[in-house]
């Protein structure tokens, strides 16, 4: 009888299981790492807006409110893209020729919208509330980052469901007091750690808040 | 063993659906291709009257009991809204006319002090001057706490001596001898 194998076959094999171990492990790691590529997460990139602008400028140099311009963030699920007439509330009288605040007054004139593109979304089937949020004193700078040092507004966080749990297994030290939500700086509030501390504790009781059932898939899928 | 092959085809079957993200819904602020405008969120038709109107315009004849949480709330919110232009004292100062938009009157003469303060809700509903109305973004009671607020304001600049506790006069002769 003939030899099926040749003497080489058994070096083959291994080599070519090798490769395919290697090929597995290749492809989890490429796709995992695409998964948390900013890439993927679109953190840090730009879009292109029909008008460039600046909350670096509204935020950080006028001081203007968040909720001045989001309307809705306090009562409703949106925070509320503001309408036309709000940036021109200002603009009718400041920057009035200014070509690039041109679509703004197009929009005034023709009741058209002005068309922004979206940077923190969502996908469909997640159900988020803005109102909750606020209402229980997660600050806007926690998902939204430092909007006042943003000369053109990106994202800032990754919004994966692994770091949307992250705070809902464990809201306490993530808790502000509400009255001071839309405050952008917090670097000072570990400064008495045991206080804050506690302070996050405390809001847990006081708001009822069971993060045992904030990991509930319904919470977020419904 | 069938089963177990037919759970097996689920995730695939899913995959095939995709658009998962984007589902065929309208969401508030979506663009439209089925109305004029392009708008998803279409405005009621003129004339419509909402369910809690009656409510709304209530709560904009009805001056709210003067208290200490109506002037917190209008403390908030005239931080919110009055003070990018008004300032945080009321004196007109803000950080918008500072950047070119017409100064506004400071809340401190002697015309807005003897005005009643629904005068003040008034130009916060429709607006006054190159000021815009506010009624889009502040709700009436809101409006009453704001009014009440600047009330605040100004009996904190334009206050008599005599009508200060033994206490606060103590106080201030130690600031302002």
């Amino acid at each position: 009888m003939p030899q099926i194998f040749t003497a080489s076959a058994d070096t083959r094999l291994r080599a070519a299981l090798l490769l395919v171990v290697l090929a597995v492990l290749g492809a989890g790691l490429l796709v995992g790492g695409y998964m948390d590529s900013s890439y993927a997460t679109l953190v840090g990139w730009v879009r292109h807006q029909p008008v460039p602008f600046s909350h670096e400028h509204h935020v950080g140099g006028l001081g203007i409110d968040c909720r001045y311009c989001h309307t809705t963030v306090e009562v409703s699920k949106h925070a509320g893209l503001p309408a036309t007439h709000v940036c021109m509330t200002c603009h009718s009288q400041v920057w009035t020729g200014a070509p690039m605040l041109a679509p703004v007054r197009d929009s005034l004139a023709s009741g058209r919208p002005i068309a922004w593109q979206r940077v923190a979304r969502l996908p469909d089937y997640v159900y988020f509330n803005h109102a909750i949020h606020v209402a229980r004193g997660v600050p806007c700078v926690t998902c939204h980052g430092r909007i006042d040092r943003m000369p053109l507004t990106v994202r800032a966080k990754p919004f994966q469901m692994g770091w949307c749990l992250e705070c809902h297994r464990n809201p306490a030290p993530h808790l502000r007091p509400p009255e001071q939500v839309t405050r952008m700086d917090w670097s000072d509030w570990n400064r008495r750690p045991e206080e804050h501390r506690l302070y996050g504790d405390l809001a847990v009781k006081a708001y009822g808040i069971e993060p045992s059932k904030l990991d509930d898939c319904n919470i977020c899928h419904r | 063993m069938t089963r177990l092959l037919l759970a097996c085809l689920i995730p695939v079957a899913l995959a095939a659906c995709g658009g998962m993200d984007h589902q065929p819904r309208y969401d508030s602020y979506e663009r439209s291709s089925l109305f004029p405008d392009g708008k998803s969120m279409q405005a009621p038709p003129q004339g419509a009257v909402a369910l809690d109107d009656p409510a709304w315009s209530a709560a904009l004849e009805n001056r709210p009991a003067m208290g200490f949480e109506l002037l917190q709330r209008g403390r908030e919110r005239y931080g919110i809204y009055c003070s990018p232009c008004h300032d945080a004292s009321g004196h007109g100062r803000g950080t918008v006319p500072a950047r070119g938009f017409p100064r506004p009157p400071s809340f401190h003469i002697s015309r807005l002090r003897a005005g009643p303060s629904s005068h003040f809700v008034d130009v916060i509903t429709r607006g006054h001057g190159v000021m815009y109305s506010y009624a889009a973004r502040v709700a009436p009671a809101d409006r009453w706490a704001i009014a009440a607020y600047i009330r605040a304001l100004q009996i904190s600049q334009n206050v008599p001596a005599a009508a200060l506790s033994p206490d606060e006069l103590a106080k201030l002769g130690e600031v302002a001898p």
